[in-house]
Parts: C-alpha cells; sequence; structure tokens
C-alpha cells in the first residue's frame, strides 16, 4: 500500500475493483466504512461478482473477468476529454510535460521494438529527449505533439464508451456513473483511492491493471495524500515482509536486482543498477544503490569480504539474462525432470498452484522433499494423492513440525508496511521448533559437511555469516533482526553538512537510518529498507505501542515502525504544493514552515521544488523525480493497453490485432493446453476466497469451527444460465477446462449476471479455491486443476482470475 | 463508554454479577455457562497476557494470548482493544485462532519420514532429519551445480533444487531464507507473493 489501513478512512471516494474487501480484509473494511459513515465517502464496487462488499457499497457495477484495463483506460479517456486531470499536480509532479522520442511509436496494439520471436520488446525507443545538459525535455504547455500527454490522449482516444463498453460488458450508464464520480477527486480537497486484491494482480495483464490505476490517481492528484493512493489489500500476514525479504528468484533484500550473468563483475552490476539523473531538482534516491548493495554483501560474509575480493560478488549466484525463475518455471523443470529437490515451507501448491495436473506429476519427479509447517497438506504427502501409487515414488520426503505464529517470537509487516513485533505466548508441541530454527539447523548441517567434505563452490556456503543462535542453540531473533537492520563494522563519524553536527558511532552500534549506510564496507545491512527499525542504542521500534496521534489522521507513528523510516504515506511530499503548502489544509498530512517539514516522516528533507537550488521533487525513488505517467519499467510498454486473457471468449481483441499480453511466456508441455474462443468451453471462469478459509486452505481445513461454515468446494452460477443448463441448486456437477475438472455442488445465485461482450450473451461462473483432497475427505479438490500455467509478463503472478470452462450435470 | 480491556475485566470481576456482563453484551444463557464464563474471567485475570499479531490476512490485527501460568499453555486468543487498526474486532479466521494452537489434535508434533516407494510416514528425530537432507542437499548440490553457463559466463548456481518460501513466517526467518538459499546458490526461489 502506499498509504495504510486506517487512512482509508479519510477518502471521499473509494473505489473497490480486484477486491471483495468485506470478505476477505472484513477489518479494513470496517475503515472503508468508517470513511462513509465520518466523510459520507461514495463506495464504488467493480467486480464480476455481487458480494457482500457490493450490498454496504453505494453500488456495484459488474464487468467481465480480465477487462480491468479496458475500464480504467476508459476513465483515463474520461478524465482527459472532460479536463477533469488535476493541473497544477500534473505539470509539476508527473512527466506529462517530457518530450517522448521521435522513435517511439503505437501500432495495432504494438508498441515499438517488439521481437515476435523472443516475445519481448527492446526499450530503447521508450525514452525521452534530454537537453544539453542530459535532462529531459519538457513543454509546459502539454501541447508539443510527442509530449507524454499528447500521446497518453492519443492512445486512450481510442477507449470509447462503445468499445470500453463493449468489451467489459459494462453498460456506457454505468461507465459513466463510475468515472465521474472517481473523477470528481482530481480537485484539491477531494481524496479518491483504490483498494485491489488478487482481483487484479491474479491476470496476465494484472501489473500493467495497477500501473492504470496509478496513472489515473497520478491525473487525479491523489496520489502522496492522505485517503488516496493505490492501496493493495495483500493475502498473507507477512506477504508484505517476505516480499520485503525477497524469498523471490529475482531479488534480494530490499529489492537490490539479482545479478544476471552478463554483469560479471560488482563494478557492472553497480554501473547497471544504479540510475543517474542530471537534473539537480531530481534527488534520485537510488543513486545510493551501491551503499545498500555493499553493505547486504557485508551482512552476509562480514569480514570475509572487503574492497579486494569483489565483497564476495562473485559467488553470489547469476540468473541468466532475461530468464525467470518462477514458481511456474519450477514446475515446468521439474515436470521435465530436471528439478531432483525441494523445500516447501509453509506452502501447498499442490492445491494452489495453476494447473494442478501438472505440478502433481511433476512432484513425482523428485528425488527429494523437505516440508516445514503447522498441518500436513496435499504437497506433502503427494505420494498417496488421488490416482497416485506410492509404490512408483521415488521420493524421500520429510516433513518438520513447526511452531505455530503465536508460538515465537518476531516482526510481521501488514500491507501499510507497519512491521509488528509479536511475543511467544507458549512454547510449540513436542519437536515443532520456529521456521527460522529450522533454516538455520539445516544449513548448519549443510555447512558441516563442506567444511568436512569440500564441493562446488564452497566459499559462499562455509563463509556466510551464521551465527544466530542463542546460548541454549536456539534461534535468536532479535540477534537476525538487528542484522536485518543494520551496524557499524568501525567506529564511524557522521557529519550531517546542513545541520553542521558530527554524531559518533561504536563499532557494532546499530545504524539508525539507512542514509547512514556506506559503499565502502564499513557498514553491514541485511535489508535497507528496514534500516532505522532499531534506534543506535538498540531500542526495537517495532514494538512500540503508542497510541499518540498528532496529527488526527490515524497515522499513529509510535504504533510499530512503518518502512521507509517511519514514513506512513509514501510520496507524502505531493500533498503540498510547489510551495510546501497542502493541497487539502483539512487533511494536513505535510507542511513546509520555510525550514523543515511538520507531519508525517516527509520524503527526504529538502525544501519543496519551487526552491529551485535546494528543491527536490516529490517522487524521489524515481529517476526524474516525477511520477511517470510513461516510463520503460514495464514489460509489454510504457502505456498500460488491453489485452484479453490467455483463455477468453473472443477470438479477437476489438482493441487491436493483438490478442493477448505479447510480452508472456507461453509454456508448451504436453499438460499446457489452451481452449480459447472454443466452444466446448463457452463460459468465463474465475476463483476466489472466502471470509472463512484462507488460501489453499491448508490451515484453515483442519479447524472444526471454519470447516462447519464453509465445508466444501461449490460453483457459483448465475440463475439464467443454471436455467438454460437445467442445473439446480445444491445439485453437484461437473467444471471442466481443456486441462482437467472438478466436480462440486451448484449454488445457483442472481450474484453473476450474463455480460453483452461484442454483441452476445456471454456468461461467467466462480469457485473458492480453499479445497483439496486430503482433508476434509468429502471436500472437493484443488480448483486449480481448471487453471492455465501462465502469468503476468513482469510478475508471473498466474492466471487464476479469468479462463474458460464448460459446467456439466454429472 | 470508553473502557480499557484491563478495566472490562476490573469491572466485570468486581460486579461478579451476570447483569454487569450481560449488559455488556455477553449473553450468558444457563447458569452452567454462567459459572463456566466467570471460570474463565478468572483464568484470564490470573493469565500472562502476550500480544500476538493475526496469521491470516495482512491488516495486521492485533490479539491477546491469554497463557496459563502454571501450565504455560494458551486457552484464550481474542482481539486487542488496544490495537489501532482493529480495536479489538476480528473475522472468523482471526477469532478462531486458538484453533491453530497445540489445542488442535491435527498439528504436527513430531518429525515425519516418507521413504522411497513406501505408502506411510514414519516417526524420526531431528538430528536422524536433518544429517539425511544434508546429505541429500550438498549431493544434490554438487552433481548439478553450475558454474558457468552456456555462454561461458560465470554463474555459480544450482539448477536442480527449488525453494518455495512462505508469507506465514516472520521477517526474520524470511531474511534467514532469502540469504541462505543464495549461499547455496539457489535460483528458483519463489514463494507466495506471486501466487
Amino acid at each position: 500500500m502506499t498509504n495504510h489501513y486506517i487512512d482509508l478512512k479519510n477518502s471521499d471516494v473509494i473505489l473497490i475493483m480486484g477486491s471483495n474487501a468485506a470478505e476477505h480484509h472484513p477489518i479494513a473494511f470496517k475503515w472503508i466504512l468508517r470513511a462513509k459513515e465520518q466523510n459520507g465517502a461514495r463506495l464504488i464496487h467493480v467486480d464480476p461478482r455481487y458480494t457482500r462488499t457490493s450490498a454496504r457499497c453505494d453500488y456495484h457495477v459488474p464487468l467481465r473477468s480480465g477487462t480491468d484495463i479496458a475500464f480504467l483506460g476508459g476513465m483515463i479517456h474520461y478524465i482527459l476529454g472532460n479536463d477533469k486531470w488535476f493541473k497544477d499536480y500534473v505539470l509539476n509532479y508527473t512527466n506529462a510535460s517530457f518530450i517522448v522520442s521521435p522513435d517511439f511509436y503505437f501500432k495495432d496494439g504494438l508498441f515499438s521494438g517488439y521481437d515476435a520471436k523472443t516475445r519481448k520488446y527492446s526499450k530503447d525507443t521508450w525514452v525521452f529527449e534530454k537537453d544539453g545538459k542530459g535532462i529531459p525535455m519538457r513543454d509546459m504547455t502539454l501541447t508539443h505533439p510527442r509530449c507524454v500527454f499528447q500521446l497518453m490522449k492519443k492512445h486512450y482516444s481510442r477507449y470509447t464508451m462503445e468499445k470500453v463498453s463493449s468489451i467489459t460488458g459494462v453498460s456506457k450508464e454505468d461507465l459513466t456513473k463510475v468515472y465521474a464520480e472517481y473523477s470528481a477527486t482530481g480537485v484539491k480537497d477531494k481524496a479518491g483511492t483504490e483498494c485491489y486484491a488478487l482481483g487484479w494482480t491474479h491476470h496476465t495483464t494484472g501489473s500493467q491493471i495497477i500501473r492504470t490505476m496509478s496513472i489515473v490517481q497520478l491525473l487525479l492528484g491523489n496520489m502522496g495524500i492522505c485517503g488516496g493512493g493505490v492501496n493493495a489489500l495483500r493475502g498473507e500476514p507477512n506477504v508484505q515482509g517476505s516480499t520485503d525479504h525477497c524469498i523471490l528468484y529475482g531479488n534480494l533484500p530490499g529489492y537490490l536486482k539479482m545479478p544476471v550473468a552478463s554483469q560479471d563483475t560488482l563494478a557492472k552490476y553497480i554501473e547497471k543498477c544504479t540510475p543517474k539523473s542530471s537534473d539537480p531538482q531530481s534527488a534520485n534516491y537510488y543513486q545510493n544503490y551501491p551503499k545498500f548493495f555493499v553493505s547486504f554483501l557485508k551482512s552476509m560474509f562480514h569480514d570475509k569480504v572487503n574492497q579486494e575480493n569483489g565483497f564476495g560478488y562473485s559467488w553470489l549466484p547469476k540468473m541468466d539474462d532475461g530468464a525467470a525463475y518462477s514458481l511456474m518455471h519450477l514446475f515446468d523443470e521439474m515436470y521435465k525432470g530436471k528439478i531432483k529437490g525441494l523445500f516447501a515451507v509453509g506452502t501447498d501448491p499442490s492445491v494452489s498452484s495453476p494447473n494442478t495436473t501438472k505440478v502433481r506429476k511433476a512432484l513425482e519427479n523428485l528425488d527429494w522433499l523437505v516440508g516445514e509447517n503447522i498441518f500436513d497438506n496435499e504437497t506433502y504427502c503427494f505420494w498417496k494423492g488421488p490416482g497416485v501409487d506410492p509404490a512408483k515414488v521415488k521420493t524421500e520426503v520429510f516433513l518438520l513440525p513447526a511452531s505455530a505464529s503465536m508460538e515465537k517470537e518476531g516482526s510481521q509487516s501488514n500491507s501499510g508496511r507497519w512491521v509488528q513485533w509479536k511475543y511467544k505466548a507458549a512454547e510449540a508441541p513436542d519437536d515443532a521448533i520456529p521456521v527460522g530454527e529450522i533454516t538455520i539447523k539445516i544449513l548448519d548441517a549443510v555447512r558441516a559437511l563442506y567444511a568436512k567434505e569440500g564441493g562446488a563452490c564452497p566459499e559462499p556456503i562455509l563463509n556466510l555469516k551464521w551465527d544466530y543462535k542463542d546460548l541454549k542453540g536456539r534461534f535468536d531473533v532479535l540477534k537476525v533482526a538487528k542484522q536485518i537492520n543494520g551496524h557499524f563494522l568501525r567506529d564511524t563519524v557522521i557529519e550531517d553538512k546542513a545541520k553542521g553536527t558530527k554524531t559518533e558511532f561504536k563499532k557494532g552500534q546499530l545504524v539508525p537510518t539507512f542514509g547512514m549506510l556506506a559503499d565502502d564496507g564499513s557498514t553491514a545491512g541485511g535489508n535497507w529498507i528496514m534500516a532505522g527499525s532499531f534506534d543506535a542504542a538498540g531500542t526495537n521500534k517495532m514494538a512500540k505501542r503508542g497510541k499518540d496521534d498528532p496529527t488526527g489522521l490515524g497515522l499513529y507513528p509510535n504504533w510499530s515502525y512503518a518502512w521507509p523510516v517511519n514514513r506512513r504515506i509514501i510520496y507524502n511530499r505531493a500533498s503540498c504544493d510547489i510551495n510546501g503548502k497542502p493541497y487539502n489544509p483539512k487533511r494536513k498530512l505535510l507542511e513546509w514552515t520555510g525550514e523543515t517539514w511538520v507531519g508525517d516522516v516527509p520524503d527526504g528533507p529538502w525544501p519543496p521544488q519551487a526552491d529551485k537550488q535546494k528543491g527536490k521533487y516529490p517522487f524521489i525513488m524515481k529517476q526524474d523525480g516525477l511520477g511517470a505517467l510513461f516510463g520503460p519499467g514495464m514489460a509489454e510498454g510504457p502505456f498500460p493497453e488491453h489485452y484479453e486473457p490467455l483463455e477468453g471468449p473472443l477470438s479477437k481483441n476489438p482493441l487491436s490485432g493483438q490478442l493477448i499480453n505479447p510480452a508472456i511466456k507461453i509454456f508448451n508441455s504436453d499438460l499446457d493446453k489452451v481452449a480459447n474462443a472454443d466452444a466446448k468451453f463457452p463460459y468465463v471462469c474465475t476463483t476466489y476466497s472466502c471470509t472463512e478459509h484462507w488460501c489453499s486452505g491448508a490451515l484453515t481445513r483442519w479447524q472444526a469451527w471454519l470447516l462447519e461454515a464453509m465445508p466444501e468446494l461449490y460453483v457459483e452460477i448465475g440463475d439464467q444460465l443454471a436455467k438454460e443448463k437445467g442445473i439446480q441448486n445444491g445439485e453437484r456437477i461437473r467444471v471442466s477446462s481443456v486441462r482437467g475438472n472438478v466436480e462440486c455442488v451448484a449454488m445457483v445465485t442472481k450474484r453473476f449476471r450474463p455480460f453483452l461482450i461484442e454483441g452476445k450473451t456471454v456468461h461467467q461462473v466462480g469457485l473458492p479455491f480453499n479445497y483439496g483432497w486430503l482433508h476434509p475427505k468429502d471436500g472437493g479438490d484443488s480448483t486449480n486443476f481448471l487453471t492455465p500455467t501462465v502469468g503476468d509478463a513482469n510478475t508471473f503472478c498466474p492466471e487464476y482470475k479469468a479462463f474458460m470452462v464448460n459446467v456439466t450435470k454429472i | 463508554m470508553e473502557i480499557t480491556r484491563r478495566g472490562f475485566l476490573t469491572l466485570s470481576g468486581a460486579l461478579g454479577s451476570g447483569v454487569a456482563l450481560s449488559s455488556l453484551g455477553v449473553n450468558l444463557g444457563p447458569a452452567k455457562a454462567y459459572a463456566a464464563e466467570i471460570n474463565k474471567m478468572q483464568r484470564v485475570m490470573t493469565a500472562k497476557q502476550v500480544t500476538t499479531v493475526c496469521c491470516y490476512c495482512s491488516v495486521g490485527c492485533g490479539l491477546i494470548c491469554s497463557v496459563d501460568k502454571n501450565t504455560g499453555k494458551v486457552f484464550n486468543i481474542e482481539g486487542d482493544p488496544e490495537h489501532p487498526i482493529n480495536e479489538g474486532s476480528l473475522c472468523a479466521k482471526g477469532a478462531g485462532l486458538f484453533d491453530l494452537t497445540e489445542a488442535n489434535k491435527y498439528r504436527l508434533r513430531k518429525v515425519l519420514y516418507r521413504a522411497p516407494m513406501s505408502d506411510r510416514w514414519e516417526e524420526k528425530n531431528w538430528d536422524w532429519a536433518l544429517e539425511r537432507i544434508a546429505r541429500l542437499v550438498k549431493d544434490t548440490r554438487d552433481k548439478g551445480f553450475v558454474s558457468k553457463n552456456a555462454k561461458g559466463e560465470l554463474v555459480n548456481r544450482c539448477e536442480t533444487i527449488g525453494h518455495l518460501g512462505s508469507s506465514n513466517v516472520d521477517n526474520e526467518e524470511c531474511w534467514l531464507m532469502s540469504v541462505a538459499c543464495r549461499s547455496m546458490g539457489l535460483i528458483y526461489i519463489d514463494h507466495q507473493a506471486r501466487v
């Protein structure tokens, strides 16, 4: 989230799209309702299905799964065409005025630089023209035909009401209603926010859906303000933290980039990863990248590495250039027999990964599998699953008992970036220990073998700093937390020239802020964004429970710790005009007094940008310092464009000749079948959760109270389709895709209504994804037998939310 | 009515009356339930209270675990009224968090092992399992380790072991996993952030 949960109460218009917040984030929804109670906020729900969220919103607008970019692209068209954009903000805080390269173009669904063979873009033309000093050229009148504003206007002029309505199935009246109501927040004293969840990320175009909304928010001046932002209601208790620490193939802790093979030296890597800006008003904060990266290497290897040995850079694994190693790639390789061993910690991919048939077949190819969890699940005992003969499965499987959440001390980060400390309430039962301790013990045992026997590339294993146990040999969580925060490796004096102060720090003292991390090997910091979670004296700020709320806006600056540097709303300098005066004095998040900022922790100490000497632009993490309406960050283009899901009801994209996202990877094993616009699978299908279960149900299905409330798999079908098919409510039926099928109970409701798409009636159905064969015995198996192995072009988040099925009576 | 949790407990305990509790929205029903409730209240009052954070969605609701001082066991978990986000309230899953403690009969308590071609789990001890896992990791890694890729570039990676981590463990545990994987040269590293 750019903002945080309590801040939802400060909004005037809340667009909930790609989320069923009332059922999946009930406590977050309390703050959404509070906005309605306290500010008279309008609540809008856009979703294929009418849910309990719809029931509590002012109104519900159904749209066909997978057409969100078309819907939001129409909103951009509306905002620009009806002059609803916030001019002061757009001119000063975005790159609307930048002049784009003359070589850039967009034609029939493809941007310049596309290579159909590799399904990838060269981004050479997605750049700006620069002046003699290397600063992007701007036209503040926004009339230059190649300025971002004009190119954007042209791009989205194709997203007319008629076109958008025909693609999404939303009536023109409903489109106008949402667009008008939401774009009314494009003024100084109104805030609009957006809440999304898996309903946006689970698409081949997921990242670009979110980017489209970010563009809307920049155009309306809703970024960086109270009650604004783009807010992911994420689905797991520490998914923010697990992402921050990057147990992900492409990043190292703190979103540092995983090195690739062509970056064969530290210098080359640093050069590639450190952005440069010639504009003195751009803080370009990532110019500090080398400090964060070298401090990370020092946290891994401490005194074993130094300038001479490149801080151990050569020991890090390197990815091949342009390659990806996601969950879907992993199972694809495992299916081919190339993966021999797998760790599966607190996860149940046998239920939760797309294309279950392929995943379960792939697991049979493993030599060994190590599971760590508090309950057994369908992945750990795949060898005795439906249709599997254990006598033919060679895999050695270990299932290690783990402590539950309340049985261990440590921190969890919520979606609003609040890192909250929790304490150990009781011992775990019998032999169960925390996952952290399991990780330590396994690597201890591996290290012992390498120390004794040698082996392939032993240096990173043996030189790793790995002393995170207490005197009793148990997991010492505070030691790890402090290592993540970072510390000085030698006595250091930090001089603040602006303030005219000098502060001394002793070797071993904790680094109080990431601004003090260094690239010369004098600091170690396990994750730079967490520097400051302790103060230099060792006080754990994550454990704070202060209830003071000085701004009255619900920031609670002394409750837990929010990264970065306890900033509660990021990009907050954009809540003020160029002189640092709040756009909306009623919700004063931040104000420049002439000498300093007061309010939330500002995005940097510099004066506001009207000060041409010392002032900085507000979006300090962007190379150019400004909100990017146009930019090279995404795999499939500098402007989001509507493409159909991999599997959809249409054989032609109504907007262009490019049917599906041109940059997605196509997996092509014999089990990766696709049936687009196929009469055998005529219905759009989506998947979701429910209040009583969580994710694959791997925790909640073992709980009698929750299971009693939601006992088994069902498919929700609109009453019109049910009538057509002769299906009764409560009847057991089969749902099938070209990849597989599940049997379940039919739930016939009025909550799914057919859509009119390109002149034809299209029905949609939906299933929860919370069930698996292991427990309960008669609860149904994984919904993912239906879903395809395909993901977003940037994130490889699977497309669970839009694919094609048939429903038949058994 | 502005009332803190401790104040609520003191108030209801001091009054010792079902009427007061009923007025606060607790339906006591029959005398047996009443006695059980009072007994639980007394246990709560004398319990060690430990704060925790919910382990389901990412809202980060605060909870209070009541731990019996004699047995060291958690016997009650409820919303933390002091917590600024949830203000004591919880959803159906959070309200049932107690069912994740060892009170749940399905919790894993022992190291389990399934041998090749076997149709059952067998119990093992930690030492045996760690030794065997380390052996498998090392042999697999050494055999499949790639120093240089097809282009001859130094890549120092292990392509034959995958690691799926979790969004349902603490930050410190995530960081350890992230670092451990890199030290072993793993590249197939992923978890629920993508799912």
